[in-house]
């Protein structure tokens, strides 16, 4: 009972001591962004490495996601709802939902393995160190630059993930199931509005935020050697995925709210 | 070890280390996972001299290297730099503080996916508003002084221990630093490759007039580079001399650590 209490103690605190570290890494790095500009060079890297780095993932991803969502929808649809609005299913499907989540899923386990690996080495070998030595804020130098890229870039990235994934929607509908063109163009057009294309969009900008937030705050706080960086990678990777389908939740119940209104 | 066997312990206390112009280590204690590493330790370093410390492994000589530029920050105590109290400082002062600091670490700690060029500039780029020819012509001019010549292009990864070394030793003075920082400058290298990083300090000293605290167990070393030689025991100094007599010292914690013994109040274990 003793042991028990202790751990679900030490549990309690150490996620209050994280969430409030975390807290205070991410309004260090908000501060940082002034230096944007001056950082452009590192944020220009950090920005290819997040999209092009991504692509090849994001486009197969993406080409599944259309092609099960089409099969499905139409497995679903076939004795009640006409065949016109698979286009409509299919792409409220993928914008609303599918898109952000699934390429946020992806492309953060990615990207968070990446990062946690990354500063997580330069953690445990002390490079971290040396550039304070040297009058270099790893915040600004190191953390800034990826932040700024993540959640400028997933975005972008979503609009294409979503752009494949209907596509790919299109294509099986029309190839194998049975649906013509012009039925499936139609119901994309008839119901398709610019504001859940723009809450997707939104939903990927706050999952850009929370990928890059811990893969870096992992790699910051890495402790040991080798085993302590691959403690910070899977942790990293498990906070982001845990993370993105909660903030999901919230995302959305506020988001509907305002398109309802 | 009972009571009795404990050393007398030196007097680093300053009344008024606001007025003093070095480092001041007072009071300070630091532990990890309930274990003190340092323990109300005083320690004072004058400007222009070289310290070594010595100890044995894990009895918080890095740690307590780290303290001084606040890598690691105290549970109680203050750190003093020319007056300066350490731990006061806002996060744009105390990096001013460090640029008058350079710092080898144990393993160089370089940055891996920059050139040695790379890595002797990025301090400079960042901090001292100097032309890039300028800051090439500086960094070439500091890895010259270190003896690395044509590697400017080469990554850590191609670079033997001693080279990463001084390849390091180069990034730590390029900014021109009144403070040097080594911590086990001769750590994992052959002796001859020590010996010539020794000459190196010694150069250094020579040549930029820099105060040099050295952590090491490698008492040629020490030997060889020292004005005095303090010893952390415990967390604490429990002894600080010149070099002169510490070889003649008759305490007995260092003459077991000169003689390398196993058997000893330092115990082996």
């Amino acid at each position: 009972m003793t042991s028990l209490s202790l751990i679900v103690g030490r549990t309690v605190i150490d996620a209050v001591s994280n969430a409030g570290r975390g807290s205070i890494l991410l309004w260090e790095m908000i501060l940082q962004t002034p230096a944007a500009w001056k950082m452009r060079r590192e944020i220009l890297e950090q920005m290819h490495i997040v999209a092009l780095g991504s692509l090849p993932l994001i486009i197969t991803t993406s080409i599944f996601v259309g092609a099960v969502t089409a099969v499905q929808a139409v497995y679903q649809m076939q004795a009640y709802v006409p065949m016109k609005f698979l286009g409509t299913v299919i792409s409220k499907s993928v914008f609303i939902e599918l898109g952000p989540v699934l390429t946020a899923l992806v492309v953060g386990g990615r990207l968070c393995a990446n990062y946690a690996a990354e500063l997580g080495t330069m953690k445990v070998t002390e490079q971290l160190d040396a550039m304070e030595m040297i009058a270099i804020d790893p915040v600004r130098y190191l953390a800034m630059p990826r932040f700024v890229a993540t959640v400028l870039m997933l975005p972008v990235i979503t609009i294409f993930a979503d752009a494949i994934a209907i596509l790919s929607g299109f294509l099986i509908s029309v190839m194998t199931l049975d649906v013509t063109s012009s039925s499936f163009g139609e119901g994309l057009r008839m119901y398709f509005k610019t504001s859940e294309l723009a809450s997707g969009l939104i939903k990927a900008f706050f999952f850009g935020g929370i990928i890059s937030m811990s893969g870096i705050f992992y790699g910051f706080n890495t402790q040991g050697g080798a085993e302590g960086v691959g403690r910070a990678t899977m942790g990293a990777v498990v906070s982001s995925c845990l993370s993105i389908l909660v903030a999901d939740y919230f995302l959305a119940a506020v988001l509907f709210q305002i398109i309802f209104d | 070890m009972n009571k009795d066997s404990e050393p007398t312990l030196p007097s680093f206390y300053l009344a008024d280390p606001l007025g003093y112009d070095g480092i001041a280590l007072q009071g300070v204690t630091k532990s990890f996972q309930g274990r003190a590493v340092l323990d109300d330790l005083y320690f004072t370093i004058e400007k222009g001299e070289t310290v070594v410390v010595i100890g044995r492994s894990g009895e918080g000589k890095s740690v307590m290297l780290k303290h001084i530029v606040r890598l690691l920050e105290p549970e109680s105590g203050q750190i003093w730099v020319d007056g300066i109290e350490v731990n006061s400082l806002g996060k744009t002062e105390l990096f001013e503080l460090r640029k008058r600091f350079g710092m080898l670490f144990q393993m160089a700690a370089l940055f891996d996916s920059m050139t040695i060029c790379e890595n002797v500039s990025l301090g400079l780029i960042e901090n001292s508003g100097l032309s890039e020819s300028e800051i090439r012509d500086r960094a070439c001019a500091c890895l010259r002084m270190v003896g690395l010549v044509d590697v400017e292009e080469m990554f850590p990864v191609e670079l033997s221990g001693g080279m990463k070394k001084r390849a390091g030793l180069a990034r730590a003075i390029a900014m021109q630093p009144n403070y040097i920082l080594y911590d086990e400058p001769t750590t994992g290298l052959d002796p001859i490759t020590a010996d010539a990083i020794n000459d190196l300090i010694l150069k250094l000293q020579a040549e930029l007039q820099v105060t040099s605290i050295v952590v090491t167990h490698d008492m040629a070393s020490a030997f060889k580079i020292a004005d005095r030689i303090a010893m952390l025991h415990k967390g604490r100094i429990i002894y600080a001399d010149r070099v002169d007599n510490v070889r003649q010292s008759d305490n007995e914690y260092v003459r077991q650590f000169i003689a390398g013994s196993a058997q000893g109040p330092l115990g082996a274990f």
